[in-house]
């Protein structure tokens, strides 16, 4: 897959897709025109399907509306939605609940992946083969695969039991990964590591590949050790890829919701309710929709946070 | 990841064992890994007996049980009633009859993995046009707030799911669009329509402004640079988003299992779906998993040497 | 590049013959229900009905733990999906107040369908809102209760019965209370019945939609549980947490504990069925609906399987309502076919053959017939359970009750949060809240 490939039949599919009659009647445009032609329907779809909907969010959220009734009167409350929010211990253990995940999964992700990524780089013979092998799980639907990981789970007749109890000795229906208080965390951490590892291990890669030889190369001359060079060149050089990893892997997980929607809907009780959970209960279960207005509201302002960083560390990347 | 990148590193190029133990390391991660996948494709593969055995059975005998339930609902009547009914005319009757069921009419598996189809490839065309025009208009021209459009174009993809669906919910109940595919293409194309920007514009930044400043010289117009300079050669960058459009179109869960509830719903909120008698239909539900991973696995495996980009926005190119 | 492209390309032409539309000759209407057996029994019945009359019958079938936010989901953003929709008698109330269901008081006049024809227990419970008045919504489609199911033939097992009756000192026979059906649930507990470990009762525990809560409620009832003051309207303290109450709440978690099968955390009928199948249970919580699917069970079916009603608990006896009732959506374009189909399915014949095929009718010409006892060995313990019968709230905010009530319960039985009484006290709590912003407190 090189550019010199000659035109192929979906180049000229495309080229023939844009309008021929807005090609030939914008003949004598200026760039400028162009360039706002090009760019337009982009802005308006976002507008009219982010945009308004997010002002239409904010204008909810002080109001007391219910989608399930749309004959009853709306008032305003003001912020009162926000202060329930802020003061709801259900709101906070969800947001406990989503930072044990958010954290446990970057921690265990960045070090198998960037581990990953280090022995990849010793260039063994097929490990193009064994990387792709690898990043099979994170192209898969989080949901369809989630759910058969409910399967997997179960005591007895599930696979995960059954190996575990086969390399330790413990009974396989001994322990119950979704069902318990202490391992329902744990079950999805682990559903996410298995599979998101590999886009931590990949931008690593990246990282790894994009050290310049001359630098190991001035590390040998300088007789530094092996140990050494890891932390003083390796380390150092590929962090902000790490970083970039750690940082969308974190937005990710904050917003996690179809792989735990399935795998445990936020049982048992609420050990594992994430907050996109929370917030689709609120909102399409108990149809508070000013108030799970407000709670989106507050998401959005923190992921809003997070991308700002994000798109920084894209760039800082980009420029290397 | 690719062959031309083994000359790298020449001075500090690992031992022989240091290369073996590393391998070692990698396949036994790459062979855990699999487990899953390789588990449900055997269960797929299991009548629903096996697939609730204890301990779990690895040797079986095959049955296409999970493949006929996926396909087909059934109800179980009594002997007296199956004795008036026609004998079974194919395969899956047989089996099914075996077991005191009658299977009563098709699933709607098909109709949901239409669906998928038929939404996936109408959001990719449409994001992947829309982003082709709009990351040559960043690409090429000076747009005022150039970057802060940019930033804005990937927000929106950032944001979670759940809460653009309570506002999206309300619109599209007021324009008719809830449970229609062209709702879904609609919001598909939004998402994905940003990421198509960013990746786009990377690649066509990286094709020479002087191809289309030659063809201007020799009578062109922009736009016919554009159409006949251009798009041939970002053909592979157009393909490889296209590709990602796909995949996150294919597999999209929380916005589908909110805004559609039959007509227009895809595969990934109704294969969780999939009971039996009892609790979960494990062999039918294997068996769509399967069907369901199989376009993704070949996508995976024409893409990987995109994926990085992909994943990056275009930010990390090798 | 080439495989990508014609990778592509086979995957667009097979959208396009997915896209292209099947041909229609006749009217077609879609029925909507949970997916389970009685509704797949209902698509063979309904083939009757596509014959007789040349209308097409589509279905829409919905798994239990889904069911509710799907279709709620789904009257909620005036979806034109359903033509025709069984849906959960908690509904009722929702739907009507909110314009999902269309009002059915004309055409039963005009068509002599008359409800007097039908169980009251199932008029109040799937037709009527509010309830008590004569304003109905559905016409009740399939009665249903929560019943019990027990291995006959383990029960008949003279080393077990020696066994039980040295320990108990009774004999093992189905419960006539709940504190015997404990009993034997710890006595089989654990348990080598032909050479395999076996375990006490399956009981609904699911948090996700309503499993726990309709399993709670066959210990709540007969413990002295009530949803309000009889007098006093959504007046609930010391009626939702009444030492009954709390007694009752304990029992059930006390079941749960000690004979329950293990990863027993989040089951539902589903996992009932699934356990009582594969033989590791001795006792099963799960509805009527299921029995007729069971008795035929070629493994634990026949002279295997007994059955029994929800056992009297120290404050009498009470079972949790099931069942649905058929009902027409309001924004269905194809409401005179809808309505057609509910005439041809209140007619006695069809109501016989909906219940030998395995639905269960509620309708008198079936239910009051003599020999109705004797067509099936559940069919006199259904008629007793529909007798003693409890539903949750209906109101228009049931889920919001619901949630609350799934929440603090299974945070007190499953996740080990908290006292009983500190459990349904947050159920006051919640579900004060909730009625005092509907405006009824």
């Amino acid at each position: 897959m090189t550019g010199q490939t000659p035109p192929d039949r979906i180049a000229e599919r495309v080229a023939a897709a844009t309008p021929q009659a807005l090609a030939t009647g914008v003949r004598g445009l200026s760039d400028r025109a162009i360039a706002w032609i090009f760019i337009t329907p982009t802005m308006l779809l976002l507008l009219a399907i982010n945009i308004f909907p997010l002002i239409w969010t904010i204008q909810l959220s002080f109001t007391n509306f219910r989608a399930n009734r749309t004959n009853a009167a709306v008032k305003n409350v003001g912020i009162d939605n926000y202060t329930s929010i802020l003061s709801d211990p259900d709101i906070w253990a969800a947001m406990q609940s989503t930072a044990h995940f958010v954290f446990w999964t970057i921690i265990l992700q960045t070090l198998i992946g960037f581990t990953l990524a280090w022995l990849l780089d010793r260039k063994f013979r097929g490990h193009g083969f064994w990387t792709t092998i690898i990043l099979i799980p994170m192209m898969l639907s989080p949901a369809v695969v989630g759910n058969f990981w409910r399967f997997l789970y179960q005591p007895q007749i599930g696979l995960f039991n059954y190996i575990i109890a086969f390399f330790t000795g413990v009974d396989p229906s001994s322990f119950e990964m979704i069902g318990s208080v202490q391992l329902a965390p744990w079950s999805i951490i682990i559903v996410d590591t298995w599979m998101w590892t590999p886009y931590v291990m990949l931008i690593c890669l990246a990282g790894l590949r994009s050290i310049p030889d001359y630098i190991y190369e001035a590390a040998e001359v300088d007789r530094a050790s092996h140990w050494r060079q890891f932390w003083s060149i390796t380390i150092p050089m590929a962090l902000p890829f790490i970083m970039l990893a750690v940082l969308f892997r974190g937005i990710e997980n904050f917003k996690m919701f179809d792989m735990v929607n399935l795998l445990t809907s936020g049982g048992p009780g609420s050990t594992t309710e994430v907050a996109s959970i929370t917030l689709k209960r609120e909102a399409f279960e108990k149809w508070r929709t000013g108030f799970s207005s407000a709670f989106a509201i507050i998401l959005f302002v923190t992921v809003f946070g997070l991308a700002n960083i994000y798109v920084k560390a894209l760039n800082q990347v980009k420029s290397r | 990841m690719s062959a031309s990148s083994s000359s790298a590193h020449s001075v500090v190029e690992p031992s022989a064992l240091t290369k073996r133990i590393a391998l070692g390391a990698v396949i036994l991660y790459a062979l855990i890994t699999m487990i899953p996948l390789f588990w449900i494709v055997i269960t797929s593969m299991k009548s629903p007996p096996d697939s609730i055995s204890y301990p779990p059975k690895i040797v079986f005998q095959p049955s296409i049980e999970g493949y006929c339930n996926l396909f087909t609902n059934q109800t179980r009547q009594t002997p007296e009633y199956l004795a008036t009914l026609p004998p079974p005319q194919n395969r899956c009757e047989e089996v099914t009859r075996q077991r005191n069921m009658v299977i009563v009419g098709p699933s709607n598996f098909l109709k949901r993995f239409a669906n998928s189809l038929i939404i996936a490839f109408g959001s990719t065309a449409l994001s992947v046009l829309l982003g082709t025009i709009a990351a040559y208009g960043f690409s090429r021209f000076k747009v005022p707030l150039k970057d802060d459009l940019l930033f804005f174009i990937l927000s929106t993809r950032m944001m979670p799911p759940i809460a653009v669906a309570i506002p999206i919910y309300l619109m599209y109940r007021e324009l008719g669009l809830s449970d229609t595919k062209l709702g879904m293409i609609l919001l598909y194309t939004a998402v994905n329509v940003s990421l198509a920007v960013w990746l786009l514009k990377g690649f066509i930044d990286e094709i020479p402004r002087e191809y289309e400043e030659a063809a201007m010289i020799d009578g062109y117009t922009r736009l016919q640079a554009f159409r006949k300079v251009v798009l041939p050669q970002a053909t592979t960058g157009i393909v490889a988003t296209a590709i990602f459009c796909m995949i996150f179109a294919w597999n999209e869960y929380a916005f589908a299992v909110l805004l559609t509830s039959g007509d227009a719903q895809p595969a990934p909120p109704f294969i969780p779906t999939i009971i039996g008698e009892g609790g979960m239909d494990w062999p039918a539900v294997g068996a769509g998993t399967t069907l369901f991973l199989i376009p993704i696995l070949i996508f995976t495996i024409l893409l990987r040497k995109h994926l990085l980009r992909g994943i990056t926005f275009g930010a990390v190119r090798k | 590049m080439k495989k990508l492209i014609a990778g592509a390309t086979a995957l667009a032409a097979s959208a396009m013959l997915a896209m292209t539309p099947v041909a229609a000759n006749a009217k077609t209407i879609t029925l909507c229900w949970a997916a389970w057996d009685p509704a797949n029994a209902l698509v063979e019945l309904s083939k009757d009905y596509t014959a007789k009359s040349g209308v097409d019958m589509k279905f829409e079938f919905v798994p239990w733990p889904n069911f509710a936010d799907r279709m709620l989901n789904e009257l909620n953003s005036k979806g034109k999906l359903c033509d025709l929709l069984i849906g959960d008698s908690q509904w009722i109330g929702g739907s009507a107040e909110n314009g999902h269901y269309v009002k059915l008081n004309d055409f039963f006049a005009k068509e002599g369908i008359k409800m007097d024809d039908f169980m009251p227990a199932t008029v109040t419970g799937y037709s009527e809102w509010p309830k008590g008045t004569p304003n109905y919504w559905a016409l009740p489609a399939m009665g249903d209760a929560l019943g019990w199911t027990y291995r006959k033939d383990w029960f008949a097992k003279p080393e077990l019965r020696d066994a039980f009756k040295k320990q108990y000192n009774r004999d093992l026979e189905p419960p006539k209370t709940l504190d015997e059906l404990v009993d034997i649930a710890k006595f089989f507990q654990g348990r080598e019945v032909d050479g395999k470990k076996v375990y006490g009762a399956a009981i609904f525990t699911e948090r996700g939609s309503e499993g726990i809560t309709m399993g709670v409620s066959n210990f709540l009832y007969p413990y002295g549980f009530k949803y309000q003051d009889p007098k006093k309207p959504y007046s609930m303290e010391g009626f939702v947490n009444s030492d009954g109450a709390v007694k009752g709440l304990e029992a059930y978690k006390a079941l749960y504990k000690c004979c329950t099968p293990p990863g027993y955390t989040d089951a539902y009928m589903g996992e009932g069925l699934d356990a009582f199948k594969s033989g590791q249970v001795a006792l099963q919580m799960n509805w009527f609906a299921f029995f007729p699917g069971l008795y035929k069970d070629e493994k634990v079916g026949g002279d295997k399987i007994g059955f029994f009603v929800n056992p009297k608990g120290p404050a009498g006896s009470g079972s949790q309502l099931g069942g649905q009732g058929l009902s027409v959506v309001a924004y269905s374009p194809n409401q005179a076919e809808a309505l057609a189909y509910i005439k041809w399915f209140a007619n006695p014949e069809v109501q016989k053959k909906w219940w030998s095929m395995g639905g269960y009718s509620a309708h008198k010409a079936v239910l009051n017939d003599p020999g109705f006892a004797k067509t099936a060995p559940f069919a006199a313990d259904f008629l007793v359970a529909m007798g003693q019968v409890m539903d949750f709230w209906a109101d228009p905010s049931y889920a919001q009750l619901l949630l609350s009530e799934q929440k603090r319960i299974h945070d007190y039985i499953v996740a080990d949060k908290g006292t009983a009484k500190e459990a349904l006290d947050g159920m006051i709590k919640d579900w004060t809240k909730v009625f005092k912003d509907d405006g009824k407190l």
